[in-house]
């Protein structure tokens, strides 16, 4: 993934789009592949979240079984293939490889994705569901979290049911990561991996509006709450009603369901907050034409949430970014459109309790920027009330599990996910939401095994 | 899933893949961690009398960066007592009842040596005896090893002693230092072998250092030839197993060994006759667990294949592998070069121009971009730009039709032969 290199932006919209890594040739993969050191005990492995086998799958990507390379990918990441696509991983296995001090590490989510995307090609169904047990359990969310659960749940024979409250299962991957990075196709594809082991994916099912929680625990042996998170907060400041003030997330997954628009072409956009969802949205907005892209972000580049090569790529397609800069008032026009962002320089003060040092505005500093979009991207909402409708321990939306089940205070309810990221607890990235899937698949299989021991 | 079991003259494993005899199968606890990791065999360690070994025993040759392109060593038999070997066996077989052991044996070419240690052997409980009429080095100064092996009498009788002892199969391992492996082969099948495995290791030097002039290896100062084997020997270890799998004197089954790294090379031996594969560099290269993708792509590949057991691959090319004199002079290929994939490093026209049959031309088309064309007529199909080729596609070796009905050169010479004879009875 951290190979896209960005700056090729086309006036034909639909082209900025597709996915810009094309993937490796065979030629590559194969030197690639045997360039592997085939480590014992490989760091690489304990770097992975989800402890891929990676020597093992790049030893059959030399072998020439692709197959078997494939299988052991997905067999401990089921979302594999949009892993190898958007995982940080200089970070990851990457950074973990021991080629990094004597020439340069394997590329391994490129050769990930080259088996994956072999496997993708050839439309067979890799695992099958184990035989039936007879217990049922609901997953809510189909999104890295809950597929994962859904895919080890069925191998261990439990009836799944999944509730996705949109119209396609995916989650975050589906809607909320930009198709130049993820298309649609390859989560559709790990979606029909699933879906074909016999699990039952309802779609456009709220659960809360279409089906009770109290249902769901009547009817079902297990809960698993895989719901991630919701829609970008407001800024709580001046000017937000105006038109041209858009949530990242909708932004970005406007691009992903309905066909692109003209609508940002010439426009000059400002994106709130540097995380990887505001590079995604500043990305977006220039791959839909708009003439100038900033982001803002009230600490430094230091404090930023956005992995390096994201910021590299934001770079490469002409983002702006703009430190110590936060806004304080949207300026709108009689039309109620956005005209311009009001904004205050900061400076780094006292660190705060997660150590990072606090922003502090710097009185009288304030100016503004002549805009037409803002972007906010400053961290997203939780879904307070379901967890509270499961009448579930949580802070402020972080839903309190145990550390090594995953299970909430509810006796038949776990958690995975960005359900339970923050406050110390858990891990934002995909991969990791994958692995907790894989987790609460075992503690559930574990808990029923307790009951039929004692 | 296919069945990957195989019964190699009785000897029967869960899958065709053994660990050769060599330093791998040097003791209880390498080949019972083997077993753990799904290696369907193993040969033990050849046991013979106790030997000393010197220290400095291994080197390798590396090919533009590849690590072990070629292995070559100068350990020698097992230099632990028979005694620990015996009991080491002994567990290891009662852990692993399904696996196969077989225990290599080496001694002096004598009857009475041979009897001895095939019963002590057969008594502790082995699935087959492998005799070692290969180690090129060492052994041979003391005419065991490949000093037997080299002469297809000694072959004979000694498998012969060993036939009238033993009571399990016996494979005779053969060395690929003779001219012809097929006469040792056939001396082997008259002797009464139930199997023959072959290559043992080919005589060689990896090299010679050039700041101490020593050679690689050395032990304080001074060299010895020794063994060679790992990927760079499979096309020798290839051709001989062939030679052997299609010669009708040779009718015994065959363990293919020499520079198998993985399932594409196991399932090559397989079809050229081999029943099974024994395998040593590979494993010394990377661990046990390289078997585990060898298993798996081996299987993979038999269901993509619609093939049920691995044993319906064993001799699948046999026919197929023939003798000059029979190939068809009529058959024609020429090579084709795809533009849109060449890379354009000119590799095939350079090759083809100073090596080969200058049939490549680099011409320039009406926009000044550079391109490559095979003049057809011209070319010999001799394959070598598409060997140089860098770039999958880019080079296509493609048959061309020929007016003319096939013809062998044996064939002809029948042919011609006929018409001399026909013409002189005129």
């Amino acid at each position: 993934m951290s190979n896209i290199t960005g700056g090729q932006i086309s006036a034909n919209l639909a082209e900025n789009f597709q996915e810009i890594f094309k993937g490796m040739t065979k030629t590559e993969a194969i030197v690639e592949a045997n360039r592997c050191l085939y480590c014992y005990d490989a760091p690489c492995i304990t770097a992975c979240p989800t402890g891929i086998q990676i020597p093992k799958f790049i030893k059959k990507i030399a072998s020439g079984n692709l197959k078997g390379s494939a299988k052991a990918i997905l067999e401990s990441n089921p979302i594999g293939a949009s892993c190898a696509r958007v995982c940080p991983t200089e970070e990851l296995c990457e950074g973990a490889c021991v080629l990094n001090n004597v020439s340069k590490p394997i590329a391994i989510g490129n050769l990930q994705r080259y088996a994956t995307d072999w496997a993708m090609k050839q439309k067979e169904q890799l695992f099958e569901a184990g035989t039936q047990n007879g217990k049922k359990v609901a997953i809510i969310g189909s999104g890295p979290a809950g597929l994962s659960a859904a895919r080890e749940l069925s191998r261990l024979g439990y009836k799944v049911t999944i509730f996705e409250a949109e119209k396609e299962a995916g989650g975050l991957g589906r809607y909320g990561i930009v198709s130049f990075r993820l298309p649609k196709e390859v989560v559709e594809w790990e979606v029909q991996q699933i879906e074909q082991m016999g699990v039952e994916i309802k779609t456009n099912t709220r659960v809360g509006v279409d089906i009770s929680a109290q249902q769901l625990i009547d009817q079902y042996d297990r809960v698993v709450l895989a719901i991630g998170m919701g829609k970008v907060p407001n800024l709580g400041i001046e000017g937000e009603q105006f038109n041209g003030v858009y949530d990242a997330i909708e932004f970005i997954k406007s691009t992903k369901t309905s066909p692109l628009t003209e609508s940002v072409v010439g426009k000059k956009v400002a994106v709130i907050g540097a995380g990887n969802t505001a590079i995604d949205a500043a990305t977006t907005a220039l791959r839909l034409g708009a003439s100038n892209v900033q982001i803002l972000y009230r600490r430094t580049r230091n404090e930023m949430t956005a992995y390096q090569f994201e910021y590299d790529f934001a770079k490469q397609d002409g983002v702006e970014f703009r430190w110590l800069t936060a806004p304080t008032r949207i300026v709108g026009n009689a039309n109620g459109e956005v005209v311009g962002l009001e904004c205050i320089k900061m400076e780094l003060g006292e660190a705060g309790l997660d150590g990072r040092q606090k922003p502090v505005p710097v009185d009288g500093s304030e100016f503004i920027i002549d805009l037409d979009i803002v972007i906010k991207a400053i961290g997203q909402s939780r879904y307070t009330e379901l967890i509270e409708a499961f009448e579930l321990n949580h802070t402020r939306g972080v839903v309190e599990v145990d550390k090594e089940t995953l299970k909430t205070s509810q006796e038949k309810v776990y958690a995975c996910g960005d359900v339970i990221f923050g406050y110390g607890q858990g891990d934002a990235m995909v991969v990791s939401a994958a692995e907790q899937g894989k987790e609460v698949a075992k503690a559930i299989h574990q808990s029923f095994k307790l009951i039929s021991a004692s | 899933m296919a069945d990957l079991s195989i019964n190699l003259a009785g000897i029967k494993s869960p899958n065709p893949f053994w660990l050769a005899s060599a330093p791998p199968t040097n003791s209880g606890y390498q080949v019972q961690r083997a077993f753990e990791a799904g290696w369907g065999g193993a040969v033990w360690k050849t046991l013979g009398d106790p030997i000393l070994n010197v220290s400095s025993r291994f080197a390798a040759v590396n090919f533009n960066g590849q690590r072990v392109a070629g292995f070559n060593n100068i350990e020698l038999i097992t230099d632990r007592p028979l005694e620990i070997n015996l009991k080491e066996i002994y567990e290891t077989k009662k852990r692993f009842p399904n696996h196969a052991i077989i225990a290599s044996l080496m001694v002096e070419p004598k009857q009475e040596k041979w009897h001895e240690i095939v019963k002590r052997v057969e008594d502790i409980g082995v699935d087959g005896l492998e005799l070692n009429f290969g180690c090129p080095h060492g052994m041979a100064e003391r005419g065991m090893g490949s000093a037997s092996g080299q002469v297809p009498e000694l072959v004979e009788k000694q498998t012969y002693w060993v036939k009238e002892a033993a009571k399990t199969p016996v494979i005779v391992k053969l060395t690929p230092n003779i001219t012809d492996i097929t006469a040792t082969a056939e001396a082997a099948v008259r002797g009464g072998a139930d199997a023959i495995s072959m290559i043992n290791t080919i005589n060689s030097l990896a090299g010679v250092d050039l700041d101490t002039w020593n050679t690689i290896p050395h032990v304080a100062g001074k060299g010895a030839h020794g063994g060679y084997c790992g990927p760079a020997v499979k096309p020798i270890a290839l051709n001989m197993v062939g030679e052997c799998a299609r010669n009708p004197h040779i009718n015994v089954p065959i363990s293919g060994i020499g520079g198998i790294s993985n399932w594409k090379d196991a399932a090559e031996f397989l079809l050229m006759g081999a029943t099974g594969v024994q395998i040593c560099t590979a494993a010394m290269h990377h661990g046990f667990s390289i078997v585990e993708d060898m298993i798996d792509g081996l299987s993979n590949y038999l269901d993509e294949k619609g093939i049920a057991s691995v044993m319906d691959l064993v001799g699948k090319s046999v026919p197929k592998y023939s003798d000059w004199g029979d190939l068809d002079l009529n058959y024609k290929i020429v090579a084709r070069i795809n533009n849109d994939v060449c890379i354009n490093c000119n590799k095939c026209h350079i090759s083809c121009e100073d090596t080969s049959h200058q049939c490549i031309d680099m011409l320039v088309d009406d926009n000044g971009k550079p391109f490559l064309k095979v003049r057809e007529e011209d070319c010999v199909g001799c394959n070598l730009c598409s060997i140089v080729c860098p770039v999958d596609g880019a080079i296509d070796m493609v048959e061309v039709k020929q007016p003319l009905p096939s013809m062998t050169w044996n064939q002809r010479q029948a042919t011609i032969q006929k018409f001399l004879v026909d013409r002189v009875a005129k």
